[in-house]
């Protein structure tokens, strides 16, 4: 009877249904595959001193750059990636796929790649950097600033892409009820179309502050390395590793505990309980 | 539904890319030299050099091919002890192999090293020696105290009574090199041969011999290698007076006689 109520129930083909046998093994061989590095770095985490690390000059000093870096990327991206994802979801101009395209690139350009891209663009010798010099006296590499930058760089379309997204997605009945109602553009925009697309904008946030956060290539490249200036997180971790493997897994830890942490923050929005 | 994949795509490669940029002086993973195929760690230093000298290599056994892993030893040296697959290690430092003392036979030295100041072709900030460093108008980088570089770096100018204020701690020392190519920064410390293998953009001040520091370079073969007679060969060659003629013309001085 159970035979026939598992027969019956076929169908329906839910997803709590049963799964192919053929897809156990390598789903159980990627689970292993994700999980087995985390372990080893839980395993060999010396939790008697990871107080001491923690608390130790360097790391601090790297903590506190990290968050100082990766807060003014997501303040760059929002200010100047907000107002792009409206264009981009609303306007229909001419070459928006190829603006979009752009947008996107250095979300799958190396880190590296995009650091050297960043020293041509920005360096003291580079396209637009050699004028700013000349300008103003700015130079960007080995700068915070610059630091701040290169995440920015990395970062922004993360938030971009989902702000879109949310953007498309929403009703925009709401936006003409509100103008018909005397709601300027302005009023509208506050009121209506932000209050709607938060969801979607809170989770760009999310997403860009957690890549900047862990931003590693294009800041050693582009913004370089000295401890309290540009030396974040990511950095310290590698240069760690190669004198300090304590201080390397205790940064290591918590750069895990903040990912782990901004999934947990999202996970209504990519794992919806079903 | 497009709305979710992208949303997961977006997850993904937040997730992986980060990721992906540490892996930059990983060596390309696989099991242990197979046949026909030499590992080689090496100090960035000895790019240009053992380039070479894995030409001779090959051409004398029989196409053996050699890979050659290059990053600071600091680097190199984590990377043996945390089991990666090398036959065998060059360091610029003696310390570097004693961190794999255990794992490597006895070592041998091969080469020296000088220090140099360098700066950008023509000099145009018009430094003549490790005291110019310290000036305010000038952007310094040096390699991180981790690295060889940089600890003799350090050395160099602690002798010279010099305090310097670096802009940056480069994870190696051909990363000085291109920081001052590129113009970014106005002067740093290499060693002399980075300087003759850094193309036309950038020019050497010397660092008198009474303030500079001699870097010798050991050479290994790593115990768990599978081709022990390989990893020998290389060595005997790097030993050899062919060898020696080869880093000498990159501008490698002979190894302190011992």
């Amino acid at each position: 009877m159970t035979a026939a109520a598992r027969r019956g129930r076929r169908p329906a083909a839910s997803p709590g249904g049963r799964a192919p046998v053929l897809f156990l093994v390598p789903a159980a061989v990627a689970v292993g595959f994700l999980a087995v590095p985390l372990a080893g770095l839980l395993g060999r985490t010396p939790w008697g001193s990871i107080g001491a690390e923690l608390a130790s000059p360097r790391v601090l000093e790297a903590l506190r750059l990290s968050l100082v870096c990766s807060l003014g990327a997501v303040a760059v991206s929002v200010v100047l990636g907000v107002p792009l994802a409206f264009l981009l979801a609303r306007v229909d101009f001419p070459g928006r796929n190829l603006v979009r395209a752009l947008t996107t690139l250095p979300m799958v350009l190396p880190p590296v790649v995009g650091g050297v891209a960043l020293l041509l663009a920005f360096g003291r010798r580079g396209l637009a950097g050699q004028w700013l010099d000349r300008a103003f006296g700015i130079t960007l590499p080995f700068t915070t600033a610059g630091a701040i930058l290169a995440e920015a760089f990395v970062a922004m379309p993360f938030l971009v892409i989902t702000t879109e997204a949310g953007l498309r997605a929403m009703d925009r009945r709401f936006e003409d009820a509100a103008a018909t109602l005397g709601a300027g553009r302005w009023t509208t925009l506050r009121r209506v179309t932000v209050p709607l697309i938060a969801p979607s904008l809170g989770a760009g946030i999310a997403l860009c502050w957690a890549r900047a956060l862990g931003e590693f290539g294009a800041t050693i490249t582009f913004a370089g390395n000295l401890p309290g200036v540009t030396q974040t997180m990511p950095l310290a971790v590698y240069l760690a590793l190669e004198t300090d493997l304590e201080a390397a897994i205790a940064l290591s830890l918590v750069l895990l505990a903040i990912s782990a942490a901004v999934l947990v923050a999202l996970r209504d929005r990519w794992f919806p309980t079903a | 539904m497009p709305r979710s994949r992208t949303r997961l795509a977006a997850v993904l490669a937040a997730l992986v890319l980060p990721l992906a940029g540490c892996g930059g002086g990983e060596p390309s993973g696989g099991t242990s030299a197979s046949p026909g195929e030499l590992k080689v760690f090496a100090a960035a230093s000895l790019t240009a050099a053992f380039g070479r000298l894995a030409e001779r290599y090959t051409a004398a056994n029989g196409g053996t091919r050699v890979t050659f892993n290059f990053a600071g030893s600091q680097a190199l040296a984590t990377q043996i002890r945390q089991g990666a697959p090398a036959d065998v290690f060059a360091s610029a430092d003696a310390a570097n192999l004693d961190k794999v003392r255990d794992l490597a036979a006895t070592p041998q030295n091969f080469a020296s090293n000088l220090l140099q100041i360098v700066v950008e072709k023509g000099n145009p900030k018009g430094v003549t020696g490790l005291r110019d460093l310290a000036r305010d108008d000038l952007k310094v980088v040096l390699a991180a105290e981790e690295v060889p570089a940089g600890k003799y770096a350090s050395q160099v100018l602690d002798r010279a009574g010099v305090r310097v204020r670096p802009v940056s701690r480069e994870d190696n020392v051909k990363a000085v090199v291109t920081k001052v190519a590129l113009g970014e920064a106005d002067a740093g410390i290499a060693y002399v041969t980075d300087v003759t293998a850094g193309g036309d953009r950038i020019e050497g001040v010397g660092i008198p011999a009474g303030q500079n520091v001699v870097a010798t370079y050991p050479i290994a073969t790593v115990k768990a290698s599978g081709s022990q007679d390989r990893a020998q060969a290389f060595v005997d060659l790097v030993r050899s007076a062919e060898g020696q003629a080869i880093l000498k013309s990159f501008g490698f001085l002979p190894p302190p006689s011992s």
